[in-house]
Formats: structure tokens, C-alpha cells, sequence
């Protein structure tokens, strides 16, 4: 990329991406910005271009955002402490050698192949279906009652089903961060007389920290949005109403796309403040 | 305080012996080099004794103390490695600090032993640092202040110079060399850099394949090499080898001449031949000698201002008193 040709060539061949993200990217967003200033609600035939911040005040001080800005904020700490921890130990537990490891790697990634839709009807009908489900079996088994997961802790039932989903992700990072350890560190550290506790905590934990760094980031951005799950599962009721729910409910349940157009611009800069107070906390682990 | 004995000691990978049954004795402040070819084993015996690897049969002792399935800790060594294996996220001086606040150590006691080994190792600049803000050499002092400040029962050294320039090789050469002067403590260093060896060693082991080929002080492995393979692995430029009539006169199956035991001439000597390349050194001058129907290459160590060049004709003669002779086995003939 040295002279001013190459230059020129590179610009030229990354145009058509740039055209693409911003077709994407940039007109969805104009244009939610451009109805959140709006009175728009299409089945009554209402639409006035410009009632100024009517929407965002509506929405910010009503009872269902705060309760949805809690809920999200719980489910997305709930998976990522689940991914995080569950990661560490699988992805230390996949890097010991053992018989038909490049097996054991396909099945543990497998889950982050299904669809979020499939993933969370065969996790409601198969396993928390009170009268077929797996675990009633379980339960039953054991002499328990069986539990309702869905409608007696349906939060952290979804926190399950979407932590399933994103432990492959977390794992296939902190794998390849464990595997990059430099093994001689770790056999310093034993010869200086640290256990394998301290031996994690000092060493391998201060490795990962940079992995760890980059999957609380990538998956806050995605867990932000979680739709589907909550969709095919309790439809936003029992508390598992999130932001980005309510937004849905605003624009396709209520008819009030104006409302629910402010309600995205919010929830976009909402994650936007988290990014950078992420960013922020973590910038020290990433430059050094 | 730091004497290790092998006894027996065997390990196998699986079905390949890397090292079959070996014994050896290592006195107590003894500086002992491993040195061979790669891949004969000096690491790997390093890193039994280290306890980084099980043995497979036999004892390992340190001060009379069966270690063999002791674990690293539990056995009073400190290693260097040779990729230095500093812990990146942490200080110069809690990299120092880490094997003594593993083992619980007062912290005052643990600042007076870290102030006295930065002090050795020219280090107290640096101890706010991270070792990725250090030189290699600055690396490799922490990599040894590490381990001093545990005072071990010996030192154990993985190549530690084979990533360092060839200056700052020679300078940590020096220190490593005044250390073990200062700390009298046993140093077990393995190299496959013959000179390292030929420097450093009070005694030296030379492996070949997990076998020990010989075991002696440096000038007694160029002097008294016990076999070919030995007297081929210690010097550089390395010994001219002859075998068929020339070594028969001698009553031998190979003799053996140093490039420095040849003496070269322009008009007269026993052997004639051709100058190929002279390399001038300054203080040497390494001659390259073909075509004198013994072996294919001779090399001839001479004064740095010999006036020979390329296609000369150049007459050698072997100081008679300097000749290796070995037998049809490849053992030294006394």
C-alpha cells in the first residue's frame, strides 16, 4: 500500500463495501430518526412530520421503560457472566489433550449454528415444556414437582437459551487466547512454587484478560438486541420485556411507529454510552 | 547446599528413548554445561532434573535427597528459559518478587532480597517497568534476578543466550560467568554454542542421542577428546579429520589435527595443497586448503597476517605432538 497507485486501486476496490454499509446502515438510520420526530401511526392514517421531542419524552417517562431498561441490563449481565465463566472453563478444559478433540471442538461450536428462532422453540418445547419436557422428566425422575421454567423464572430461563447460544462464541475466543499462552510462562510460574490456582489466577486470567476484553464487548453490541428469543418464548411477558421488545410492541402492537422510532434512537444511543464507558474501562487492556 | 546425582536416570516419549539409563554426578558450585547437537537431549535432562518432565526409570538426588517425584517447587531449583517466560502483565520488580511471594515471604524480607538482586543485575531503573518496555538483555537480567532471589540449591539455564545479539551474548556471558563467581552456587547451563560451553564450564557434558559421549573441564575435552564425535564437536574452526594411509602411518584407523596445530608454509612441509578461500580475520586468518589428495577440505588456523590468497600453493605440516589418533571404533587411542 506504498505508492499512490495502490492507493488509488485500494480505494477503489473498498468503494462498493462502503456503498453497500452505508445503503445498509445509514438510511435505516435517517429515516428512524426522521419518524422519531414524527406522529406517525399508520392505521389511523395520522402522519404530522414534526412534533418535536414529543416521542422521546413519552417514551422515556413512561412506567415500561425503566422496567425494560432493568430487564435488559439484567439479561445482558446474567449472559455474560454465564459465557464468560462458562467460556474460561470450557475453553481450559479443550485445551488439554484428550481423545477425539477436533470432535469434542465441532460439538462444543455446534450451538452457535442454530438459528436463535430454533434454538429457543427446542429449548421451550423439548426442555422446559412442563408436561414433555426433558427436565419435568428429570424432575419427575428425581421425585421433584416439576418446574415451570417459563413462566415461574422466565428471565432466567431466556438467560439460559441465549447463553447456550453464545458460550460456543465465548469459548472459541478464550481458546485460541489460552492456546497462545506462552507454556514456558506457565512453567516458570510452577517452578517459582505457584499452585495451579495461583497459577490461573496470576497467569492464565491476566492472558485471557485481552479475550475476555473483546467478547464482554462484541457480545454486549449483539446481546443488546436479543428479539427472537424473548419472541418465540414468553412474547415480552413475566418481566422479560427489554428494550428492544418494547420498541416492537411500540411500533408493531401498538401501531405507533413515530413512538417506537424514538424508542430505537434511544436504545441506540443507549448502547452507543455503553460501548464507550466499555471501551473506556477495558482501553487499558487492549493497548499493551 | 546444591549437589545433584543421577542415578539410572531413563525417559521415554512413548516408545522413543530420548535419553537411556544415565548417570552423572554434579558437585556442589560447580558450573556444568550439557552442550550437543539439537535434539540430543540436553533439554530435555534439564528439564527431568528441573522436574518439568518425569523420569521413566531411575533417581534423580539433590543434596543426598531422592527428588524424583518431588514436585518442581518442592525441589529448591530456579530456572531461566530461554524464551525468558517473564510474566508480560506484571512489573519488573512483581516478576521478581512472584516465586517469593508464592511462598508466603515477609514483604520486608521480600523488598531487601529484591533491592539486592536488582542491585547484581544493574535492574533498579527498571523495576516499575514491564518487561515489554525492557531490551532483551534487560529481559534476560530479570529472567536471573527471578531466580536468584529464591536462593535456590542450583541454578538451572535453558539457553538463555540463543536470543540475544552476538554482543549482548558475550556481555551476558561475562555476567552470567561473574554471578556464578559471586554466588558459588551450582549453575547447570545447557547451550549447543560450544563456545558458551568452552567459557563457562568448570565441567562439561557432552550428549549425543541421550548418550553422555564425555564428561571433563574444557581444555581436558580439546586436549583429550575420548572419541571422534567429541573431538569433532569442541573447537572451531573444527578438527581435520584423515583416515586410509595417512592415519596408518600413525598406526591409526582417523588422526586428528586442530586448524591451529597445522603449521603452513610457502616453499616446504609434508602435505601440499591449494588455497581456496582465506578468511582474515584480523587476528586470525582461517585457511580453507584443497587438493592435497588427503581429504577433501583442510582448514589451517594461521597468523592474521599470513600473505596467502586464493590459488596459492601452501605446503602443511602437523605439529607431531598434536595428533588425535583414534581406532576403527571411533575411540581415542591413548
Amino acid at each position: 500500500m506504498a505508492t499512490a497507485h495502490s492507493k488509488s486501486a485500494a480505494r477503489i476496490m473498498i468503494a462498493p463495501a462502503v456503498f453497500v454499509l452505508l445503503v445498509w446502515m445509514l438510511i435505516p438510520l435517517l429515516m428512524t430518526l426522521y419518524f422519531s420526530f414524527a406522529d406517525y401511526r399508520p392505521l389511523r392514517g395520522t402522519f404530522d412530520a414534526w412534533i418535536g421531542f414529543d416521542n422521546y419524552v413519552r417514551f422515556l417517562t413512561s412506567s415500561s421503560f425503566m422496567s425494560a431498561l432493568i430487564t435488559t441490563l439484567w439479561m445482558v449481565a446474567g449472559i455474560l457472566s454465564i459465557t464468560i465463566i462458562g467460556g474460561v472453563l470450557l475453553a481450559l478444559l479443550l485445551d488439554q489433550p484428550m481423545y477425539g478433540q477436533g470432535f469434542v471442538r465441532i460439538l462444543v461450536i455446534a450451538p452457535f449454528f442454530v438459528m436463535p428462532t430454533v434454538s429457543a422453540l427446542v429449548w421451550k418445547n423439548m426442555f422446559f415444556n412442563v408436561d414433555n419436557g426433558l427436565f419435568s422428566y428429570l424432575f419427575k425422575g428425581l421425585g421433584f414437582q416439576p418446574y415451570d421454567f417459563l413462566s415461574q423464572s422466565p428471565l432466567l430461563s431466556i438467560i439460559v437459551i441465549v447463553a447456550w447460544q453464545w458460550l460456543p462464541f465465548a469459548t472459541l475466543i478464550l481458546l485460541t487466547a489460552v492456546q497462545s499462552l506462552d507454556s514456558e510462562q506457565l512453567e516458570a510460574a510452577e517452578m517459582d512454587g505457584a499452585p495451579a490456582l495461583s497459577r490461573f489466577r496470576f497467569i492464565i486470567l491476566p492472558h485471557l484478560s485481552r479475550a475476555i476484553t473483546v467478547v464482554i464487548l462484541i457480545q454486549t453490541i449483539f446481546l443488546l438486541s436479543i428479539f427472537a428469543e424473548i419472541f418465540v418464548t414468553t412474547n415480552g411477558a413475566f418481566g422479560t420485556r427489554t428494550l428492544t421488545y418494547l420498541v416492537y410492541q411500540r411500533v408493531l402492537e401498538s401501531q405507533n411507529v413515530g413512538l417506537g422510532s424514538a424508542g430505537g434512537i434511544i436504545a441506540v444511543i443507549l448502547a452507543n454510552v455503553i460501548a464507550i464507558f466499555l471501551m473506556r474501562i477495558v482501553g487499558k487492556n487492549l493497548d499493551n | 547446599m546444591g549437589r545433584i546425582v543421577l542415578k539410572g536416570v531413563r525417559k521415554a516419549f512413548g516408545d522413543v528413548e530420548v535419553i537411556p539409563p544415565l548417570d552423572l554426578e554434579i558437585e556442589d558450585g560447580e558450573f556444568v554445561v550439557f552442550v550437543g547437537p539439537s535434539g540430543c537431549g540436553k533439554s530435555t535432562l534439564l528439564r527431568l532434573i528441573a522436574g518439568l518432565e518425569d523420569v521413566s526409570s531411575g533417581d534423580i538426588e539433590i543434596d543426598e535427597r531422592n527428588v524424583s517425584t518431588v514436585s518442581p517447587a518442592k525441589r529448591g531449583l530456579a530456572m531461566v528459559f530461554q524464551s525468558y517466560a517473564l510474566y508480560p502483565h506484571m512489573s519488573v520488580r512483581k516478576n521478581i518478587a512472584f516465586p517469593l511471594r508464592m511462598s508466603k515471604m515477609d514483604k520486608a524480607e521480600q523488598d531487601k532480597r529484591i533491592a539486592h538482586a536488582a542491585s547484581i543485575l544493574n535492574l533498579t531503573d527498571y523495576l516499575e517497568r514491564r518487561p515489554g518496555q525492557l531490551s532483551g538483555g534487560q529481559r534476560q537480567r530479570v529472567a536471573i534476578g527471578r531466580a536468584i532471589v529464591r536462593e535456590p540449591a542450583a541454578f538451572l539455564f535453558d539457553e538463555p543466550l540463543s536470543n540475544l545479539d552476538a554482543a549482548l551474548r558475550h556481555g551476558m556471558r561475562v555476567e552470567i560467568g561473574e554471578l556464578h563467581k559471586d554466588l558459588a552456587t551450582t549453575m547447570i547451563y545447557v547451550t549447543h554454542d560450544q563456545i558458551e560451553a568452552m567459557t563457562m564450564a568448570d565441567k562439561i557434558v557432552v550428549l549425543r542421542a541421550g548418550y553422555i559421549e564425555q564428561v571433563g573441564s574444557p581444555l581436558e575435552l580439546y586436549h583429550k577428546p575420548r572419541n571422534l564425535f567429541v573431538a569433532g564437536f569442541i573447537g572451531s574452526p573444527t578438527m581435520n579429520l584423515f583416515e586410509g594411509a595417512t592415519a596408518a602411518e600413525h598406526g591409526a584407523h582417523t588422526i586428528g589435527v586442530r586448524p591451529e596445530h597445522l603449521v603452513p608454509s610457502k616453499t616446504e612441509g609434508l602435505w601440499k595443497g591449494r588455497v581456496g578461500l582465506s578468511e582474515h580475520l584480523g587476528s586470525d586468518t582461517f585457511l580453507h586448503i584443497h587438493d592435497t589428495g588427503l581429504t577433501e577440505t583442510i582448514t589451517v588456523r594461521a597468523g592474521g597476517d599470513i600473505d596467502l590468497h586464493h590459488n596459492d600453493t601452501v605446503y602443511l605440516t602437523p605439529e607431531a605432538d598434536k595428533i588425535h589418533r583414534f581406532d576403527a571404533q571411533g575411540l581415542r587411542i591413548a
